[in-house]
C-alpha cells in the first residue's frame, strides 16, 4: 500500500481494470455552472464537477457515491450528455466526441439514461406498450415487430406475465414496476452503457433489491457496462464492481468495491462508512459534530475536504492532491498517502499509514 | 434450547398492567381513509404499549400505516383520514414522583388533546422546510410558542429560552434571526427538534426525521438527539422505513405492515432473530456493510394495494411459507416468550400447530444465525471472476436453529 507515486498522470484510469478497452470514458472532465450572486450581480461559477476520470466497461458496474452536492448526478448527466462540459474529454469506444454538440441518434442508441423518480419519468397519459414503441420507432426497428420487441423487453425487465403489463398505464404500476419498465424503455434501443441516477432510492425498501438484480443480471447476462449513481455506500457495495467516491465536485476514491468498503483510504470514505447504519457492528462510534460539506462557489482551497478532515496537514491546505495509487485498482486523492508528505507533515502520519485506518 | 412459550393465541394479548412505567397505551386502534365500502383500513386494530423512557422505532414501508398511527393519536389527522375503533390514553406524569395522570387522547373534547399536545407529546415531521413557516424568522417561531404555552414568561426570558434551546441542538444564537430558508437542511430538522422541546415534553414523535438527510448529517442529528433524552429524559417513538437505523436506535421495534402490527420485539431480538418473514425478508434487503459480498433477494411482489387488501394475512401473497390458512383466516398477534424476552408477532407459524422454519426460529446461542445463515448461501467472487446470477441462488437455511416446541 506504500506504492505512492505518479502525482500527475491521472492515475484513476490506470486505477481501473487494465485489459479491454473502456466502452465510454470521461478524461478530466469538469462542469461549472454560471450563477449571479445577488449582491452587485456579480456572477459565480459552482464548480459541479472537476476533473472526473472514469471509464466504464463492458459487462461491470461501477458506482458512483457520495452526498448530496458531491456532483454525483451531474457526473450522470455529463455522460448522458443531457448536459455540456466545461472542459474535459469523453470518449465512446475509444473515439472522442465533440461534446459542443447535442448528442445524436447515434450516441443515444449507445448510452442511456435511468433516472431517479419513475413517477415522473414516465408519461401518465401513454401505457406501456406506446412508451416502450417510442424508441424502438425512433431508432428504426421494423414496425411489424415491434410488438413481440415490446413483450421481449418486458420479460427482460422480469414483468411478466408481458402480455399484462402491456396495456398497463403507469398509474396502474408499482414504483418498482414503473423502475423496470423505465429501465426496458433504455434497453429497447439495445444500448452498451446504462446510466441509472439512484435508481431505487424513491422505491420501498423490500422491492429496491429485485431492481439491483435486475441490473446485475442485466450486467452479467448481456455484458452491459452500468454507471449506478447513489448515496448509499452498502448498495454500492452490493451491486458494483468498482467504486467511486465524489466529494464536493471531485473524485475521492476510486477502487473494487470492496477494497474501498473494507479498507477505505480516503478519511472522507471512512467518514461515510462510519456515518452508514451498520447494524452488524452493535451500537455505534460517536462521530461527533463533523461538519458539512463546502461551498462550491468558493470551495476550500487545496484539497476540498481538509476543513473536515482529522488528519490536515499543511499541504492540504496549499495543494490538490492527486490520485495516488494506494494498492493494486485501488486510487485516493490524499497527501496521507504521498511518501513525502505524509512523512514529513506529520509524526502521526507514518503511524497511520501503517495501522491504514486513521479514524480516531 | 430455547423454548418458545405459547402465551395465546384465542383472545388479544392481555392488557398490561397500568404501571407507572407505560406512557402511552394504544389499543385496538383503527382509522380509515373515507367512510362506507369505499374506506381504506390505513391502520387496523392496532395495540401498542410504549414505555416511560424507551426509544420505540416503528418500521415500515410506505403505505403500512406508520404515519397515521401517530397522526391519529397526535389527532392530526386530516380529511378524509377517521379513527373508527380503539383507545390511546396517554399517562402524564411530569416529575418521577406524581402519579400519572390519565389523559384520553382520542377523547371528543379538543381541549383534552390541547392540554397534552406540544407541551407533553410534541412532533417532529419529515419536511422541515414545510414544517417552519418561511415568513418568520427562526426567533419568532420559537417565541410564538413559547409565547401561546408559557403565559409567565416575559419577552426577554422567551429570547434567552430560545437562544439556550438552539444552543442545545448545536446552533448558535445569532441564527435567531434567519429565517428556514437560509438554513441547510440539517439545521433545519434541528430547529424542528429545539422547537420540539422546547415545552419539556414526555413523548417525542419523530416521523421521518432524518430521510432526507444525507448519512453524515443524520448520524449528527441522532447523536444529539440521543444526547438530549439522556439529559431530559423524554421518550421517543422514532418512524422510519430505514430497519437497520433502527436496531442501533431503538429499544423496541414494532414492524407494521398493510396497516397492522406484524411484529414487536426488543431491537436486537427482532434483528437476532426474527420471527415474521416480513420481518426476515425486511432484514434481508439492506445490503450489508463487511464480510462477503452475498445475493440477497428482497421480498418477492410489492406491498399490497391498500383499496384491495387480500383476504386472510396481509402479507401472504408475498411470504415464502404462505400455506392455505393464510389465505383465508387473519392470524391474531401471538405473545412469544424466548430468550430475548416477550415479542408480539402476527403470524399462523409461530401458533406451535405448526413447524416454524429454521430461519424464523432461531434462538439465544445462534444470535448471529441469521447473519451466518445469509453468509453461507452465496459467498461472490471478487472482484475478478463474472458473479452467478444473484437471483438464481436460494438462501441457505440456518443449520443451528432449534425446534420449536409449544
Amino acid at each position: 500500500m506504500s506504492e505512492s507515486t505518479v502525482p500527475d498522470a491521472p492515475a484513476i484510469r490506470q486505477a481501473v481494470e487494465a485489459g479491454a478497452p473502456p466502452i465510454l470514458e470521461a478524461v478530466d472532465l469538469a462542469k461549472h455552472y454560471r450563477v449571479r450572486t445577488k449582491r452587485f450581480s456579480r456572477s459565480g461559477v459552482v464548480r459541479a464537477a472537476e476533473d472526473v476520470s472514469l471509464a466504464l466497461h463492458r459487462g461491470r458496474v461501477t458506482a458512483v457515491v457520495g452526498e448530496s452536492g458531491s456532483g454525483k448526478s451531474t457526473v450522470s448527466r455529463l455522460l448522458a450528455r443531457t448536459t455540456r462540459p466545461t472542459a474535459g474529454e469523453l470518449r465512446l469506444n475509444g473515439v472522442p466526441i465533440d461534446t459542443r454538440h447535442a448528442p445524436g441518434r447515434d450516441y443515444r442508441a449507445q448510452v442511456q439514461l435511468v433516472l431517479q423518480d419513475p413517477f415522473a419519468s414516465l408519461n401518465p397519459v401513454h401505457d406501456v406498450r406506446y412508451i416502450l414503441s417510442r424508441p424502438l420507432k425512433i431508432h428504426g426497428y421494423a414496425a411489424d415487430d415491434i410488438e413481440e420487441s415490446i413483450l421481449s423487453l418486458l420479460r427482460r425487465v422480469a414483468l411478466e406475465p408481458a402480455e399484462q403489463f402491456i396495456d398497463k398505464y403507469p398509474h396502474e404500476l408499482s414504483g418498482g414496476q414503473r423502475q423496470r419498465v423505465a429501465i426496458a424503455r433504455a434497453l429497447a434501443v439495445a444500448p452498451k452503457v446504462l446510466l441509472a441516477d439512484e435508481p431505487v432510492s424513491m422505491l420501498d425498501v423490500s422491492i429496491r433489491l429485485g431492481v439491483l438484480n435486475l441490473l446485475a443480471d442485466l450486467r452479467d447476462r448481456e455484458g452491459l457496462a452500468i454507471l449506478y449513481v447513489t448515496h448509499d455506500i452498502a448498495s454500492a457495495r452490493y451491486l458494483a464492481d468498482t467504486i467511486v467516491v465524489m466529494y464536493a465536485g471531485r473524485i475521492v476514491e476510486s477502487g473494487p468495491a470492496e477494497r474501498v468498503t473494507d479498507e477505505p483510504s480516503h478519511p472522507y470514505t471512512q467518514l461515510l462508512l462510519s456515518a452508514a447504519p451498520d447494524p452488524d457492528a452493535g451500537r455505534p462510534e460517536r462521530l461527533g459534530e463533523r461538519g458539512a460539506p463546502p461551498s462550491l462557489v468558493a470551495p476550500p482551497s487545496g484539497c476540498r475536504f481538509h476543513p473536515r478532515c482529522p488528519f490536515a496537514m499543511p499541504v492540504c491546505l496549499d495543494r490538490q492532491p492527486p490520485m495516488l495509487t494506494t494498492g493494486r485498482a485501488h486510487a485516493s486523492a490524499c497527501w496521507l498517502h504521498d511518501r513525502d508528505t505524509a512523512y514529513a507533515a506529520t509524526p502521526s502520519g507514518a503511524a497511520e499509514r501503517e495501522t491504514g485506518a486513521p479514524m480516531s | 434450547m430455547s423454548r418458545l412459550e405459547f402465551v395465546d393465541a384465542s383472545i388479544p394479548t392481555p392488557r398490561p398492567e397500568k404501571s407507572n412505567n407505560t406512557v402511552l397505551d394504544i389499543r385496538g386502534l383503527s382509522v380509515d381513509y373515507g367512510i362506507g365500502l369505499g374506506a381504506v383500513h390505513a391502520v387496523a386494530n392496532v395495540d401498542l404499549t410504549v414505555r416511560r423512557g424507551e426509544v420505540l422505532g416503528i418500521a415500515g414501508e410506505s403505505g403500512s400505516g406508520k404515519s397515521t398511527l401517530v397522526y391519529a393519536i397526535t389527532r392530526l389527522l386530516r380529511d378524509p383520514g377517521v379513527i373508527v375503533a380503539g383507545d390511546a390514553t396517554f399517562y402524564s406524569r411530569p416529575d418521577a414522583q406524581s402519579t400519572p395522570r390519565t389523559v384520553d387522547l382520542l377523547s371528543d373534547d379538543k381541549s383534552v388533546i390541547r392540554s397534552v399536545r406540544w407541551s407533553e407529546i410534541a412532533v417532529v415531521f419529515q419536511s422541515a422546510l414545510h414544517a417552519l413557516n418561511p415568513v418568520f424568522t427562526i426567533g419568532r417561531l420559537i417565541d410564538d410558542v413559547l409565547a401561546a404555552h408559557e403565559p409567565s414568561m416575559n419577552k426577554q426570558q422567551r429570547r434567552d429560552r430560545a437562544a439556550e434551546l438552539l444552543d442545545m441542538v448545536g446552533i448558535t444564537a445569532d441564527r435567531l434571526r434567519s429565517y428556514p430558508h437560509e438554513l441547510s437542511g440539517g439545521m433545519r430538522q434541528r430547529v424542528m427538534i429545539a422547537l420540539s422541546i422546547a415545552l419539556n415534553p414526555q413523548l417525542l414523535i419523530m416521523d421521518e426525521p432524518t430521510t432526507a438527510l444525507d448519512v453524515v448529517i443524520q448520524r449528527e442529528i441522532l447523536e444529539q438527539l440521543m444526547d438530549l433524552r439522556d439529559r431530559f429524559g423524554f421518550t421517543v417513538i422514532f418512524i422510519t422505513h430505514d430497519l437497520s437505523l433502527l436496531i442501533e436506535l431503538a429499544d423496541t421495534i414494532a414492524v407494521m405492515y398493510a396497516g397492522e402490527i406484524v411484529e414487536r420485539a426488543p431491537a436486537q431480538a427482532l434483528f437476532r432473530a426474527p420471527r415474521h418473514p416480513y420481518t426476515y425478508g425486511l432484514l434481508n434487503s439492506f445490503p450489508v456493510l463487511h464480510g462477503p459480498r452475498i445475493a440477497m433477494t428482497g421480498i418477492k411482489g410489492s406491498p399490497p394495494d391498500m383499496r384491495n387488501m387480500p383476504h386472510g394475512c396481509p402479507f401472504h401473497p408475498r411470504c415464502a411459507h404462505a400455506m392455505p390458512e393464510c389465505s383465508t383466516e387473519h392470524p391474531p398477534l401471538l405473545r412469544l416468550r424466548d430468550a430475548f424476552g416477550d415479542r408480539d408477532v402476527s403470524c399462523w407459524l409461530q401458533d406451535s400447530a405448526h413447524a416454524v422454519p429454521p430461519e424464523l426460529a432461531l434462538d439465544g446461542a445462534s444470535a448471529s444465525a441469521r447473519v451466518a445463515a445469509a453468509t453461507t448461501a452465496n459467498v461472490a467472487p471478487t472482484t475478478d471472476a463474472p458473479r452467478p446470477h444473484p437471483e438464481s441462488t436460494t438462501p441457505a437455511h440456518a443449520d443451528t436453529a432449534t425446534e420449536v416446541t409449544a
